[in-house]
């Protein structure tokens, strides 16, 4: 937005208008809730849906949600979730077909998407749906179901005012804090007797949606204490993962015996690449009722963890743990650069945190980095190549 | 590449300049209706199909080395390379060997029976760049299928080569294709036609080993020749390093790849070889795109 | 079809509860019954029809000198043979008894051993005629029976996925049992379950059995360190209703020194 509207500050007591405001816009409304222990991103009708007062504590292989000292209404970090459950959704029907061998017809799905408006998007995750966009938006082979679900969407981000142990997002450059790619972004802030929210808009929805809302002008104290509140969040990052480079490092470890030592632990479960907010390898089924004349073509959520994601006839491409690992290594963190112009890691954590048994891609790449620097080590005949040519 | 135009596109633009509900579904198949089926071997048939819509006939303009996804009703999609001749723009033609569920139902299908279609996708045979050379193919077991287009192609426009060769090894007499083409091609010397089998039995009078004798055994002067190669993963290998043996360098060799594929459009991510997606960048490549990737399991 | 294809239900040992998924069908068990002559399944009727079957689904694993040779008719009268549920594709429950002596069980369990005649092991049905297909599950899931006939009826490809729990787990959105701090065995399991116990906020107990290639000893290793687990709660999460599943037996083995 050229003439972006300067910041204002909505009051905690008013924030229960933003999300009926959106309702009333018809969306369909969801941000995070706690359930079962976890934070989640479900359909949320007010304010009081939200998680007040819960944070989360992670670690490779851990979370706990844990109550925090105030009534932080987005005081958690990245949970297992990503929005890509609402976006690209874990099972959906691509289409359908009625007849048989000798004469059917194509019938495409005709259900229409619903018009969602996220709540508490962290950048991290915006940068998510951005890497999703390229992916699936691609002008020449857009993905009209995606697209329909993405061009309804109403983003409001929240900056990090804290970080998880397993967030890095600072490291590959995509946050704590939203710079663009939202409607409305908020930081929240919480003093001794004030809690509001620092609100920036970022599209003429956005604005539209900001005269319906209660709010004050931001002064630049208003201002100072958001930075603050991110740099904090920047601060309390113990994690790291080095850009520089990294593409093609891990394309001249192809060979690397290391693969083989993550094998002995990785269990293929395929976890990490269901929490990923940018993974999006699906497979089809397709499915047919009893009379035979009824056929349904499915796309599922599917991971290259999986024996049959590389099968060709003659048996799977990917036999090995260790091969299954490296191409989902490798993808997220350098072939991805060559097929979309941006890695496909950003930094948020989850797949060090579900990870059932804690393997972190951040303590991996270092391995790998520390191999190449040691000499003793390093193995000279391997070319470094594999970019595109 | 066409994925790279967009990569720095913003989401916001994404947003506004979408108009992803007028888009075509690049994952809807055309109707297509099987007009002749030929058995070529055991297990293999030939499958003639022509558009029922306007749409469809979109779909039959393709370049030698192309595949469609195929859809046998109920059963699903698999990726076939096309296997006639380019210069028909009314109908496709595919080869298909029964080696799974979907292709099993595709060579049950018979004449009338019904299709589904998408394509034509991926690169193409560099027929362009082999005018004025000498043209080595080099084809391995049903890897001939998908050269067929190149060789029809070429054969249209013989002036503008040099000499065409054609290497073919199979694992035994039966599994020969095209045995009746084989032979015009060879009787009209347009193309010289060495075909071999790894095992023979007493009616074989033929040469018997593999794809990779013929190559040391034919005669070509390897600076001036483009060689293409289809067959399995491993005769490729071994065929592609037969041919740099004698002295061809890798950007004037090309290999054809095959890979689990569901989408056909860069969205599945099945098909995936190094930075490569078979389905866009693919599925053929020249050998210094790939050889270092060939050296390493189970990419 | 001119002529009805024809199904029977056999069972082993077992505890027929895998049968009963056929019959808690129910809506579709109708419909089947329109394009399938049901030639044996005394679950629902006593009239059995003579072999030879299109399809035989065979529950229950091999415990008895009977069910040895009973197993050989059935596969010779079969086309196809689809064994069915922990029982028949791993052993089941029952396997147990395949880790200790059987003459110490028959002695503690029954009034007169004497009468009781049974092989040392309870074994899968595969380990004694070739299977054409493997449904898991304790019990199978009835919609993972239904699509296996329907796709045998139409000869496509059945639905039935080889790998974790973890993947249906994740895509019905069940926030992760195991991270929060309950030992599951979901990352080593086959799904089919549309990962039924994690969405009630309990560890997966192994049902389905083990998942493609599973790495039993890292999960199991992890859960030690964690101290989410014992060696010997181990042995005993490994050893349920799949114990004698190779990939499962080797893990719980491993954890008994």
């Amino acid at each position: 937005m050229k003439d972006a509207m300067p910041a204002v500050c909505i009051d905690r007591a008013d924030f229960d208008s933003v999300i009926k405001a959106l309702a009333g816009d018809g969306y369909n409304v969801v941000g995070p809730v706690l359930r079962e222990g976890a934070i989640i991103y479900d359909e949320i009708s007010g304010v009081s849906d939200l998680p007040e007062g819960w944070g989360d504590e992670q670690e490779a292989g851990t979370y706990r949600t844990v109550k925090r000292n105030d009534k932080a209404l987005f005081g958690h970090n990245s949970g297992q979730q990503a929005w890509k459950k609402f976006l690209y959704p874990s099972r959906e029907r691509l289409w359908s077909a009625q007849g048989d061998n000798a004469e059917f017809k194509i019938e495409p799905n005709a259900e229409t998407p619903p018009k969602y408006a996220f709540v508490g998007v962290h950048a991290c995750d915006l940068r998510a749906i951005e890497i999703q966009d390229i992916v699936f938006m691609n002008p020449e082979t857009a993905d009209p179901r995606y697209g329909k679900r993405r061009e309804g969407a109403f983003i409001v981000a929240v900056n990090c005012a804290q970080s998880a142990k397993t967030c890095f997002c600072a490291a590959m450059g995509t946050g704590p804090r939203a710079e663009s790619g939202f409607d409305l972004s908020l930081t929240e802030i919480i003093e001794a007797n004030a809690h509001y929210f620092v609100a920036t808009v970022g599209s003429a929805r956005g604005e539209t949606l900001m005269q319906k809302i209660k709010s004050r002008p931001a002064t630049d104290a208003d201002l100072q204490a958001a930075a603050t509140r991110t740099e904090n969040a920047q601060k309390q990052q113990v994690r790291s993962l080095d850009r520089e480079g990294v593409k093609e490092l891990l394309f001249s470890s192809y060979s690397d015996a290391h693969w083989d030592k993550i094998a002995e632990r990785c269990l293929s479960c395929a976890n990490c690449t269901m929490v990923c907010p940018t993974c999006f390898c699906s497979k089809t089924e397709d499915t047919t009722d009893l009379s035979g004349n009824h056929a349904d073509r499915w796309r599922l959520w599917d991971s290259c963890f999986t024996v049959d994601f590389s099968y060709i006839h003659g048996g799977s491409i990917r036999k090995q743990v260790a091969s299954r690992y490296r191409q989902w290594m490798t993808h997220k963190l350098a072939s991805w650069i060559d097929q979309f112009g941006t890695s496909g890691c950003v930094g948020c954590g989850r797949c060090i945190t579900w990870c059932p048994v804690g393997i972190d891609i951040t303590e991996e790449a270092k391995v790998f980095r520390e191999e190449k620097m040691d000499p003793r080590l390093r193995g000279d005949d391997e070319v470094v190549k594999g970019t595109k040519q | 590449m066409s994925v790279t135009k967009s990569a720095h596109k913003t989401a916001h633009e994404a947003q506004c300049a979408c108009h992803a509900a007028e888009a075509p579904d690049p994952l809807a198949p055309e109707p297509f209706r099987v007009v002749e089926v030929k058995q070529e071997i055991e297990g293999c048939n030939t499958l003639i199909v022509e558009p029922e819509t306007d749409e469809a006939k979109k779909l039959c303009m393709y370049a030698p080395g192309q595949f469609h996804m195929i859809y046998a009703f109920g059963q699903g999609e698999v990726p076939i390379s096309i296997s006639g001749d380019p210069a028909h723009s009314n109908r496709l033609v595919f080869t298909i060997m029964g080696v799974g569920p979907v292709s099993d139902a595709l060579t049950r299908l018979k004449e009338g029976d019904k299709v589904g279609l998408r394509g034509p996708f991926g690169n193409h045979w560099p027929v362009e760049k082999a005018a004025g050379r000498d043209v080595l193919l080099v084809a391995g077991g049903l890897g001939l299928a998908p050269l067929r287009p190149a060789i029809y192609s070429i054969l249209a426009k013989r002036d503008l080569f040099s000499r065409v060769m054609l290497l073919y090894g199979t694992r035994k007499a039966e599994s020969i294709l095209f045995q009746d083409q084989l032979a015009e091609w060879n009787k009209h010397m347009e193309m010289n036609v060495s075909v071999t089998v790894d095992t023979a039995d007493e009616h074989w009078g033929g040469h018997v080993g593999l794809v990779t004798e013929l190559i040391k055994e034919t005669n070509f002067s390897p600076s001036r020749t483009i060689a293409m190669i289809c067959g399995p993963e491993v005769m490729m290998r071994f065929s592609a390093g037969a041919l740099l043996e004698r002295g061809m360098k890798a950007n004037q060799v090309y290999v054809s790849m095959e890979r689990n594929m569901k989408c056909a459009v860069g969205l599945c991510g099945r098909c995936q070889y190094g930075p490569y997606f078979m389905c866009k960048d693919g599925p053929i490549f020249s050998f210094d795109q790939v050889e270092h990737l060939y050296k390493v399991r189970e990419v | 079809m001119s002529e009805k294809p024809k199904l029977a239900v056999w069972k082993f040992s077992s505890c027929d509860g895998c049968q009963l998924s056929l019959l808690d069908c129910e809506d579709e068990l109708l419909a089947i019954t329109g394009v399938i002559t049901v030639a044996n399944f005394v679950e629902a009727s006593r009239e059995v029809l003579p072999g030879p079957y299109d399809v035989s689904l065979v529950e229950g694993s091999v415990t008895t000198p009977h069910e040895k040779e009973l197993i050989q008719e059935i596969r010779k009268e079969s086309a196809i043979l689809i064994s069915i549920g922990a029982c028949a594709t791993a052993g089941g429950i029952q396997a147990l008894k395949n880790f200790a002596d059987v003459k110490d069980y028959v002695s503690a369990v029954y009034a007169h051993p004497e009468y009781i005649k049974t092989l040392a092991t309870a074994t899968a049905i595969s380990e004694h005629v070739k299977v054409d297909y493997e449904l898991r599950g304790c019990p199978i899931n009835k919609e993972q029976l239904l699509e296996v006939v329907i796709a045998l009826l139409q000869k496509r490809r059945p639905n039935i996925p080889l790998y974790s729990v973890c993947i249906e787990c994740k895509r019905r959105g069940t926030s992760c049992v195991m991270v929060k701090g309950t030992p599951c065995m979901g990352p080593v399991t086959q799904a089919g379950c549309n990962a039924l116990c994690p969405a009630h906020n309990r560890g997966c107990y192994g049902c389905f059995g083990p998942m493609e290639m599973p790495n039993g000893r890292s999960l199991g290793n992890w859960m030690i360190d964690k101290k989410m687990a014992e060696p010997k709660d181990l042995v005993r999460m490994f050893r349920t209703f799949n114990a004698d599943a190779p990939a499962f037996k080797e893990a719980g083995n491993s954890y008994e020194k």
